[in-house]
């Protein structure tokens, strides 16, 4: 869908992203990840074409990205606005027709959309006389009307309560099932652990990660695992196949957080603990995303 | 194209449907004319206004006798009581002032228990002086009536020769339109141009402007919005000179007919059959008929061509100053953070503004105001000042060659520091800070 080429981005005095290029694919929701003013928002400018890049290009399926692009994305910014004093019908035709839709077909949509999350009654009042959250569902309805093939998504769910939230989420998910990819720009790491296919991690003007959520979290997989047994605590020595990080006992239960020695499997502690005790668990820690962040960005610094 | 006719449709209704906008359109007019009836009103009936004051008149000299006629506010009475009877009883006598007049005509005085004002003892002693005049010249044997005709003042008539023939100058009503049409231009640039502005900063904190700008450019944006608005103010103006026409004209045959009527009952005897043409021909020496005399010669001027005139600078200066309206806003994040940039704007409008209505309105063909109506950020004032008084056409040519290259280049430079201005919060700009951003590439 997005082919990101080695974009280089320069502000007076501050590179805002350095030779960055990545892949996104059609249908797949790509998270965009990084800390604070690692270059995602220039990024997202850069392929909304709000701002053009200082070198390297962008291709939108295949085709050199151009003005007749700007139809085919929504873009929903994280900062976000409406006009205050303008009625929210006319606004969302407003904002529709900008996109390149006519007024029927606009009207159309904007009707269906407002039926399907309970807005209708809205029509006819100011973004003034909505609260935070009502605001964020009539933007979020802004961004998709023109069934975007590409949408882009800047911390979506802020300012939503939780109800509001898996509504948006669901709606999101929905659009992807229909066909759109989708770009989500995020700091909350468990929503990328739910709903991204692929990510890249940017920081300090680099792309310091990419790659599916799967695989990057097997690269992360350092053969740490929790084991459980009952019976006499015992002590490990050399002979075991593990090290150990961490042991917390109970009365009969012993919890052991074990990092496996080189070349050893899980299947060489199983036979070392076997006839020692009775082993109620087994359990690989794998690092969560918010881990892999920390961590991938911690050491880049 | 078809983006920015959106974004024009959306600035001028928004404007134009607000209450604010058609009760400006309509009470504007009606306040100009309703005033300027007021003025007339009052200056033709000021003799009925006011209260009468009443002057005891102690006259020794016996000069003023039944000549003193009581006129406008003041009302003589001559009494035969002498001075220094008069001035004991003056409290109490329900009398305003007492004027006591000695022989000698020295020593004139005039007693009120309040303090007389300028304007009464003027009036009096006008009165006093055109009488005792009179007398003097009477008994030095000189005929008033020749020496009246020996006083004539020399009036002129200034007139034109131009290719086309000769015709009255009307320097007067050049003098009236050019300063009219000078400050509205004057005060239309402020008022629109800030409307650009706010509009800019409205969608800056708003935050609206980033997912407008995902769908434009923003120099559509601030295009669209820069015409959008000018059309309101180009609508305000044509409903304005419609509506102050239309009721010039009903208020100006109205007027007319009193003047006729009243001129009439002065005159006693005049048989003119109307009325209007009788107060344009008779003397010039009332108020009102003066200013008959200016609404008959408003005709004179070329109304199309200085209408045109009118709009082309309303506009090309529009667009020139509300360009860089539009950077400001795009600088900064309030409105009270654009004090800092308004100097480049306030100080040519204001400094042409001031040259204009005390220098180029006197000397129009002087090089200083030849020089205003040529720079681009000083003619749209210095030249409709100008234009009524009659402009070569070369001039004008150059003037209005040079206004189109003016606006061109600044919406060109503010349309580099707006693309980047708009996205930028919490950055204190400066100058130096805008001229970076107008070095960015695309």
């Amino acid at each position: 869908m997005i082919s990101i080429r080695n974009i280089v981005k320069q502000y007076a005095a501050h590179r805002a992203l350095d030779d960055v290029s990545m892949e996104i694919e059609t249908g797949k929701v790509f998270g965009l990840l990084g800390p604070n003013g690692a270059g995602k928002t220039s990024l997202i400018r850069i392929i909304n074409q709000i701002t053009a890049p200082d070198s390297g290009e962008i291709l939108f399926n295949g085709e050199k990205l151009n003005q007749l692009h700007v139809e085919r994305i929504g873009y929903l910014p994280e900062e976000r606005g409406l006009y205050k004093k303008m009625e929210i019908g006319e606004q969302m035709l407003y904002l529709a027709r900008l996109k390149g839709l006519s007024r029927a077909e606009a009207m159309r949509r904007i009707k269906l959309w407002f039926a399907k999350l309970e807005m209708e009654s809205w029509w006819n009042k100011k973004v003034e006389d909505l609260s935070k959250g009502m605001q964020q569902k009539v933007q979020f309805v802004a961004t998709i009307l023109h069934e975007p093939e590409l949408l882009i998504l800047d911390e979506p769910f802020t300012g939503f309560d939780p109800v509001n939230a898996e509504i948006i989420k669901n709606e999101i998910l929905d659009l992807n099932r229909k066909g759109a990819t989708i770009i989500f720009s995020t700091h909350r790491m468990e929503s990328v652990e739910e709903l991204c296919d692929s990510i890249a991690l940017l920081n300090l003007s680099h792309k310091i990660l990419d790659g599916k959520v799967k695989d990057i979290r097997n690269t992360f997989r350092n053969g740490t695992y929790i084991l459980e047994y009952e019976g006499a605590k015992l002590g490990f020595n050399g002979e075991a196949p593990f090290s150990v990080i961490a042991e917390t006992s109970t009365a009969e239960n012993h919890q052991v957080k074990l990092k496996i020695n080189a070349g050893n499997r899980v299947n060489d502690v199983l036979q070392y603990m076997l006839p020692l005790a009775i082993i109620n668990k087994v359990e690989e820690i794998i690092p969560t995303m918010n881990e892999i962040f920390i961590q991938t960005v911690s050491k880049a610094n | 194209m078809n983006k920015i006719w959106l974004i024009i449709q959306r600035e001028y209704f928004s404007r134009v449907k607000k209450k604010s906008f058609l009760i400006m359109t309509f009470l504007v007019p009606v306040l100009f004319i309703g005033m300027y009836g007021l003025m007339f009103y009052l200056l033709a009936k000021q003799n009925e206004f006011g209260d009468k004051k009443k002057v005891e008149v102690v006259d020794e000299s016996g000069m003023f006798l039944n000549k003193l006629k009581s006129s406008g506010t003041l009302e003589y009475s001559f009494t035969r009581d002498n001075y220094s009877l008069a001035k004991a009883g003056f409290l109490k006598s329900g009398y305003d002032y007492l004027l006591y007049v000695p022989v000698s005509l020295t020593g004139v005085q005039l007693f009120s228990e309040k303090k007389a004002s300028a304007v009464t003892i003027q009036n009096i002693e006008s009165g006093l002086s055109d009488i005792a005049q009179s007398q003097r010249l009477l008994t030095a044997g000189i005929d008033t009536a020749v020496l009246a005709r020996a006083q004539k003042p020399v009036s002129i008539d200034a007139r034109q020769i131009t290719e086309a023939g000769e015709k009255d100058a009307q320097t007067y009503v050049a003098y009236g339109v050019g300063l009219i049409s000078a400050l509205l231009i004057y005060m239309s640039l402020f008022i629109y141009g800030t409307q650009v502005m706010r509009g800019v900063i409205e969608e800056k904190v708003s935050r609206i402007v980033e997912v407008i700008i995902s769908s434009v450019k923003p120099f559509q944006l601030m295009l669209g919005k820069i015409i959008g608005i000018g059309l309101v103010g180009l609508t305000q103006f044509v409903l304005w000179i419609v509506l102050s026409l239309a009721l010039t004209m009903v208020a100006g045959t109205m007027m007319m007919k009193n003047i006729g009527v009243t001129k009439t009952e002065q005159a006693g005897q005049m048989q003119h059959a109307s009325s209007q043409h009788m107060a344009v021909s008779a003397s010039a020496q009332a108020p009102e008929n003066n200013a008959a005399k200016i609404m008959q010669s408003l005709g004179s001027i070329p109304v199309a061509y200085t209408l045109f005139c009118f709009l082309f600078y309303f506009l090309s200066g529009y667009l020139l100053y509300s360009a860089i309206f539009a950077a400001v806003g795009s600088a900064v994040d309030s409105e009270t953070e654009t004090q800092q940039f308004m100097l480049p704007i306030i100080l040519p409008l204001f400094f042409s503004f001031m040259i204009s209505m005390s220098y180029v309105i006197n000397n129009p063909d002087g090089s200083l105001s030849i020089w205003l109506s040529m720079i681009p950020l000083t003619s749209p004032i210095a030249m409709m000042i100008r234009i009524p008084f009659g402009v070569p056409a070369w001039q004008l040519a150059i003037s209005m060659l040079l206004m189109v290259m003016g606006f061109l280049f600044t919406t060109w430079v503010a349309a580099r520091i707006y693309r980047v201005g708009i996205l930028m919060y919490g950055k204190k700009a400066s100058y130096k800070e805008l001229a970076k951003w107008f070095m960015y590439k695309e």
